[in-house]
């Protein structure tokens, strides 16, 4: 597959608004692979944290379908080893809040029987309500 | 010595057992905590968006209550409790701006200015009481068994307010060894347990658990020991090995165990099979020879 980057012409606004969201500036990043090293649940994601940092710098299609951020839990052991200082579950939730934004909130909870309901710890449900609406 | 306590939601409906064993133990070693009133939830997760201003409103409620209440200090046990309201702490420091917006938008009823602590159940055990001083208190010395201490995230990072080494704490193993267990330790110790995912991802939650758990046994424990109710949820009901899970405790049963105190006041049903695997041996260390049920 051939994919043409235009780099440098024209706006990023997906970029724009990822570093606005996360107060991060993502040229820091320097594509070490820490993060992606480091992270729990690399192996459900389908682009490596790292990989995401640069489809969203260079601006490439696709990014807002994929399903890293939803499967970042925030643990912050990327943030806290990232070389360059790069809060990098900020630039997660950055992408969560642009979807949840434009398109809807989707809350896990309403897809629960209410026996799930009653068995999960309060700290789950809200942890997973406030990851999935904007 | 009293210090006021923010329970959170979680230990009141899922966790019960750790609030009454964290109560018993801290009246075992002289500290009293009392219930700060009109608490709410903290919110759980930090937010982290830059612009989501009202979901600090929760944790910074919390902060203008203790203060309308003469409290400067507040300890919690919950692990997320801990880094929610330690986060939003925080930014009321940094961040005047933003308080003094949550204040505007609660019609001036919400007025906090950063100068609480928050304070982890943990901190006051290690920095206040001392290890010394738990290891005196200690009437049932806990020989038999083989803890593996598993901290997760929300206690150590971010590390600006983390209470330990982020990569190699040890407050959870001092306090194991100051109660007579041996400590075991493994790398997955601080890798999350899929936290929230158990919700509508559980074989992400299933998968961390296993290698913990794997980890675990493999290293040679008899029990799991960890401080947070999320991680407890997660280890103990979603261990792929029913009838022979590790068993998954709070140290703060352990401790009150060691210190001699009924199980049925640590939150302990005796009669379970968790129970029965790894603490009879402990419960009666000094009566029992110590090669018997824990070291098959």
């Amino acid at each position: 597959m051939t994919t043409s980057i235009r780099i440098g012409n024209g706006r990023n606004e997906l970029l724009q608004k990822v570093e606005a969201l996360s107060g991060q500036h993502l040229a820091n990043c320097y594509q070490c692979g820490t993060c992606a090293a480091g992270c729990p649940f690399h192996q459900a994601m389908d682009l490596l944290p790292d990989a995401l940092i640069q489809h969203v710098r260079l601006g490439l299609p696709g990014i807002l379908e994929r399903q890293t951020f939803w499967i970042c839990a925030g643990c912050d052991t990327c943030s806290d080893r990232c070389p360059r200082g790069l809060d990098i579950a900020r630039i997660m939730e950055a992408l969560r809040q642009i979807c949840l934004r434009e398109g809807g909130d989707h809350p896990a909870l309403t897809q629960l029987e209410r026996a799930d309901l009653g068995a999960l710890p309060p700290i789950a449900l809200v942890a997973s309500m406030r990851r999935n609406s904007g | 010595m009293s210090i006021a306590y923010y329970p959170g939601c979680t230990i009141k409906v899922s966790a019960p057992e750790h609030e009454l064993a964290a109560l018993a133990v801290m009246r075992a070693l002289g500290l009293d905590l009392h219930e700060m009133r009109e608490w709410n939830c903290c919110g759980v997760v930090h937010s982290l968006a830059t612009d989501n201003l009202i979901r600090h409103m929760a944790p910074v409620r919390v902060f203008a209550r203790l203060q309308q209440q003469g409290e400067r200090e507040v300890v919690t046990l919950c692990d997320m409790c801990f880094n929610t309201l330690a986060r939003a702490n925080q930014v009321a420091r940094r961040q005047p701006e933003q308080m003094d917006a949550i204040k505007a938008t609660s019609g001036d009823e919400l007025n906090y200015d950063g100068s609480a602590e928050v304070l982890h159940l943990l901190q006051i055990l290690r920095d206040r009481v001392g290890m010394a001083a738990i290891k005196a208190r200690v009437r049932q010395p806990l020989h038999n068994l083989r803890v593996y201490p598993y901290y997760g995230c929300k206690l150590l990072r971010p590390t600006e307010v983390g209470l330990d080494d982020p990569e190699a704490p040890t407050v959870l193993g001092d306090l194991m060894a100051a109660l007579g267990a041996t400590v075991v330790e493994g790398n997955l110790q601080t890798r999350c347990c899929g936290a929230y995912h158990v919700v509508n991802r559980e074989n992400l939650v299933a998968e961390r658990v296993a290698a913990t758990t794997a980890q675990a046994r493999a290293n040679g424990a008899n029990v799991i020991v960890l401080s947070c109710p999320l991680c407890h949820f997660n280890l103990a009901t979603r261990q792929s090995t029913p009838g022979n899970a590790l068993p998954v405790l709070y140290y703060t049963q352990l401790m009150g165990l060691a210190f001699g105190l009924p199980p049925a006041t640590l939150g302990l049903p005796d009669a379970t099979a968790l129970f029965e695997e790894a603490l009879p041996t402990a419960q009666h260390a000094q009566a029992v020879p110590m090669c018997t049920k824990g070291e098959r």
